[in-house]
């Protein structure tokens, strides 16, 4: 089946080459990072996680998100979904991909990685992420690739296939949950420390995703000849109205109760965030930008009208995508920093260097991305064809 | 693998006693009266002159520490544990091009914090003045319940029986997971090479290599010799460690005299280190 993606467009040769060079741009600034250290990041003793870990807890979302075709397609049996599950599947392999980038890219001794096999502690959290994340890449390169050959061939998937998708649902939360339990149960970090964090990464994951799959439904139907459906894509859009409502909700509980308790420890984030703080307020125009575009995206999914305008959507999309990447990213991971626990503002911005890496990793996720989709939708195109 | 390394460990430390540092222990403690007293606070097992506890702790007297005093803790401890001066100018020869330093990137084992940052939860707008300058020392509380050990996603971070919290610089992955769970900032991590940074090095402690994280140790390597922390010693009478476990311990006389606090004591982590008031 891989003889598919060697056969491609010029546009397509050209697409893939522009990633390569990005990924190869980042790689050389990468080879500093590795002989110099993290010292050429962004980070500092009080904000000791930044860019490349906001990135890995949103691409986590992203690949999470992914469950919303698959829970409707395998569980409801809803048909619509049936084109469109394999996209899913293979935007959480390419997502995941990234997220195992970002947390290798963020190691300070990369080359020691596998001391986590060697020396497995389960009371560590980011074991288990280990766990899950991997567990969880593994289940959807099988379902996706198990499923796509199927098709080709025009037989059933293979009966084994069946367990292991619906195993791939409590997989999917999963992941979720334990990057949430990353952060929410460590003491001393009051903006994580709420038992919503992981329901409202979930909620946010579900509004990400979904309207990132919504985008490549856009892309596909305009560069090849398979059309994954306007009605999909219609419930997808209801599906990121509903998760982007609760995440917001979620957000107000959280707020609600830091401001009525009126807990310094855990104030001082929020208010960091969207006020400033003695005088620190880098993230402030960003949090607000944040919180507008949620609500531009509620506006326009919630209204019929605006939801089943076919040139709009994919602009709603955009913003809901930015929105909660601003959310999820810049703000989550700073928020929880500053104030640091001796209550000193340390603040943080990513070096241009930091940025590059990142936009390699990103640019892998979609070269793999490209070729997996490359692949779903020649499959898709050959058996109608 | 943790047994075995845990008694490797063990045996180093009664080896180098054996070996050569037994007439060291005795210069020092002649040299220094006090040092030596506070020794015998703490228990001496009877086959080498390490000294041992069930579980450290230490109680910093903080009106004993003048800026003076924390000063020389802190370099003293700088000293002993071969810390990076992101102040100090790298040696041109052996260390060209070494790149600007970010002092944000600096490496802490014990500091000077005033009193509404070592305990921001008990900030008092009516706080006497006097009080809101002192100098305060804060560094790793060798927690019973430590965050930073719980996180460790490698054993890295682990927790020795006598308390003390202690770190293998050579299985960090430098995930950095230990810094977000700790609740005092205790920890810091090698942003680059220390080395350049190192005005004197001590060879009787390891220099650490970028890319892994780093903390106060309770100077478990001078314990297993015989010798009080680098801090004590430094100190002039301001800080004691000793057995908090041991009702006759100097640590415990002075809890039981004075009235002492703890950073952050409602998040449950126990932390070792006391405060006399």
């Amino acid at each position: 089946m891989l003889e598919i993606a060697i056969k491609g467009s010029k546009k397509y040769w050209i697409w893939l080459g522009a990633l390569l060079t990005v990924m190869a741009v980042a790689f050389a600034v990468y080879i500093d990072q590795f002989v110099n250290g993290l010292m050429i990041t962004g980070m500092s003793r009080d904000v000791s996680w930044g860019f490349y870990i906001a990135n890995f807890t949103f691409l986590v979302g992203v690949a999470a998100g992914g469950v919303m075709v698959v829970i409707p397609y395998y569980l409801h049996d809803y048909e619509r979904f049936h084109r469109i599950t394999i996209l899913g599947e293979f935007l959480a392999v390419a997502s995941l991909i990234m997220c195992l980038m970002f947390i290798v890219a963020d190691l300070g001794q990369p080359t020691r990685m596998l001391n986590v096999l060697l020396y497995p502690t389960p009371n560590s959290m980011l074991f288990w992420d280990m766990c899950v994340l991997n567990g969880y890449l593994f289940l959807n390169i099988v379902i996706g690739w198990k499923v796509l050959e199927a098709e080709r061939n025009q037989i059933q998937p293979p009966t084994w296939t069946k367990p292991l998708i619906y195993l791939s649902i409590p997989f999917a939360i999963g992941i979720h949950t334990v990057t949430a339990y990353l952060y929410c149960g460590l003491p001393g970090r009051g903006f994580w420390l709420t038992a919503i964090l992981a329901p409202r990464f979930l909620a946010s994951a579900f509004a990400a995703g979904p309207s990132f799959l919504i985008l490549l439904c856009y892309i596909v139907r305009k560069t090849t000849k398979f059309d994954p459906g306007w009605e999909a894509i219609q419930t997808l859009s209801k599906i990121v109205c509903y998760a982007l409502i609760a995440n917001v909700f979620f957000f107000f509980c959280e707020v609600f109760v830091v401001f009525y308790s009126k807990i310094p420890g855990h104030m001082a984030h929020i208010k960091y965030l969207f006020f400033g703080l003695h005088g620190h307020g880098a993230l402030v125009p960003w949090m607000w930008t944040s919180m507008i575009l949620m609500f531009m995206g509620i506006g326009l999914l919630v209204v019929p009208k605006f939801r089943s305008n076919e040139t709009l959507l994919p602009f709603t999309c955009i913003l809901i995508f930015i929105g909660t990447w601003i959310d999820k990213s810049l703000g989550m991971i700073s928020g929880g920093f500053v104030p640091n626990p001796l209550h000193h503002v340390t603040e943080y911005a990513p070096t241009f260097k930091e940025v590059v890496i990142s936009l390699g990793v990103l640019a892998t996720g979609l070269l793999i991305l490209t070729v997996l989709f490359k692949l779903a939708t020649t499959v898709k195109e050959e058996v109608r064809g | 693998m943790k047994k075995s390394r845990r008694s490797f460990l063990k045996a180093a430390g009664v080896s180098a006693v054996a070996i050569g540092a037994a007439p060291a222990i005795k210069a020092v403690a002649v040299a220094s009266g006090g040092a030596a007293t506070n020794a015998s606070a703490a228990v001496k097992s009877r086959k080498t002159e390490a000294l041992s506890a069930h579980r450290w702790g230490m109680v910093i007297d903080t009106s004993k520490i003048t800026e003076e005093v924390a000063e020389a803790v802190v370099e003293a401890c700088r000293k002993a544990h071969n810390i990076p001066d992101f102040n100090h100018e790298p040696d041109q020869e052996k260390y060209p091009d070494t790149r600007p330093v970010d002092h944000k990137q600096e490496i802490k084992w014990i500091w000077e914090e005033h009193y509404q940052h070592a305990f921001p939860e008990m900030e008092d707008e009516f706080l006497a003045e006097k009080f809101r300058q002192l100098p305060f020392l804060v560094t790793c509380n060798h927690c019973k319940n430590a965050p930073c050990v719980q996180a460790c996603p490698t054993k890295a971070t682990f927790k020795r029986e006598d308390g003390i919290v202690l770190m293998d610089f050579h299985r960090c992955i430098g995930c950095r997971f230990c810094m977000a769970a700790c609740p005092f900032g205790s920890r810091s991590f090698n942003f680059r090479d220390p080395r350049p940074f190192i005005s004197e090095f001590n060879p009787d402690f390891p220099t650490r290599s970028k890319g892994v994280v780093e903390k106060c140790n309770l100077c478990a390597e001078r314990l297993a010799k015989g010798l009080q922390p680098a801090c004590v010693e430094a100190s002039e009478g301001a800080i004691v460690v000793g057995d908090l476990e041991d009702p006759e311990s100097e640590v415990r006389a002075l809890l039981n005299e004075n009235y002492a606090i703890r950073r952050k004591q409602e998040l449950g982590t126990e932390p070792s280190v006391y405060y006399v008031m």
